[in-house]
């Protein structure tokens, strides 16, 4: 039996990776600021504070997004 | 390439410089004056006593006081934050400007866009975090990052090499890859935008000219954009160090 093409693709799959790499750290900035934005509306006088620990957050959740970025660098 | 410009002087030898390395030296230049002319002008106000500030000098003590109060004596406090003031004033200002380049007219090119400088910057915050922990805690500081108390003794088996790569291996990796990631990516969005412009107005007939003016408002949404990644990215290298050298000098609980 004969194999025929029924959709093609071409380019690389490195930009799929890259899609799925920024899903997890989507959901995690998401939630950091979300619940950021509960406390500070709970507790406006810890504002400051919580936005400090909200950069940090971020910081780390998006580092992994990034790194999905450098991957096709790496092992181009 | 965009991020590979061709070499202009000293080819061959290992300073040869290109068009980002001339940015990085026009940067230095540009903050060792600036920096400069802010001491000179704190040193003339503290002699005349004079208490109202000139513009220039507000200027000068709003930054250099932001990276004092809101970074340094946020984390670490006032004796600690004080000590690793120099190093952190430097990386701040360091990142700041070589990002801001990213969206200077003419220059169009962020220097940290490059792994080399995040790495050196990096390199000096790995440093300096396992310093203060050693100064500290002399060998208990490996012992307590590798070893956490409160852990049950077999648990040590998964728990030790996690936290090795995440202390010793990641952070400095994460510090550089964040910071030049974020400029790629950024630059790359602004090509994008600013090249489409182009082609639709330019290379393009009649309707779809119209594009032209979708894509450079875009590509002008995103220069905007850029400012406040430069500073944040600015902000957030600065902060991670410090929360690194916290850590290091946490003691033991």
């Amino acid at each position: 039996m004969d194999i025929t093409n029924v959709a093609e693709l071409s380019g690389n799959i490195a930009v799929v990776g890259y899609g799925l790499a920024a899903i997890g750290p989507g959901i995690g900035v998401g939630l950091v600021v979300s619940k950021t934005i509960e406390s500070i509306a709970r507790q406006p006088e810890l504002a400051s504070k919580l936005q400090v620990t909200m950069w940090l957050g971020i910081a780390f959740t998006e580092a992994l997004a990034l790194i999905g970025l450098a991957t096709p660098f790496i092992f181009a | 390439m965009e991020f590979y410009p061709e070499i202009i002087a000293f080819e061959g030898t290992p300073f040869a410089l290109n068009r980002i390395m001339l940015i990085r030296l026009l940067v230095v230049s540009v903050l060792l004056i600036l920096f400069y002319l802010w001491t000179r002008s704190f040193q003339k106000a503290s002699r005349n006593q004079t208490f109202v500030p000139t513009k220039f000098q507000l200027m000068g003590e709003i930054s250099l006081n932001f990276v004092r109060t809101g970074i340094a004596h946020g984390q670490l406090g006032k004796v600690d934050g004080d000590r690793f003031l120099p190093l952190l004033t430097t990386i701040f200002f360091t990142v700041l400007g070589m990002n801001i380049t990213g969206i200077i007219p003419g220059i169009n090119m962020p220097a940290t866009a490059l792994i080399g400088l995040p790495i050196v910057l990096a390199a000096a915050s790995y440093v300096t975090f396992i310093y203060a922990g050693m100064k500290k805690h002399g060998m208990g500081f490996f012992k307590n990052s590798l070893f956490p108390s409160g852990v049950p003794p077999y648990l040590y088996i998964m728990v030790t090499p996690i936290e090795f790569l995440s202390t010793f291996i990641l952070r400095p990796v994460t510090l550089a890859l964040r910071l030049t990631m974020n400029m790629v990516a950024g630059h790359l969005l602004l090509v994008l935008c600013f090249s489409a412009t182009q082609f639709f107005v330019f290379y393009s007939d009649g309707f779809f000219a119209l594009f032209g003016l979708g894509t450079f408002v875009f590509g002008f949404a995103f220069t905007l954009f850029e400012i406040l990644v430069s500073f944040l990215q600015a902000y957030v290298f600065t902060l991670l160090t410090t929360v690194y050298i916290q850590l290091a000098l946490a003691d033991e609980h």
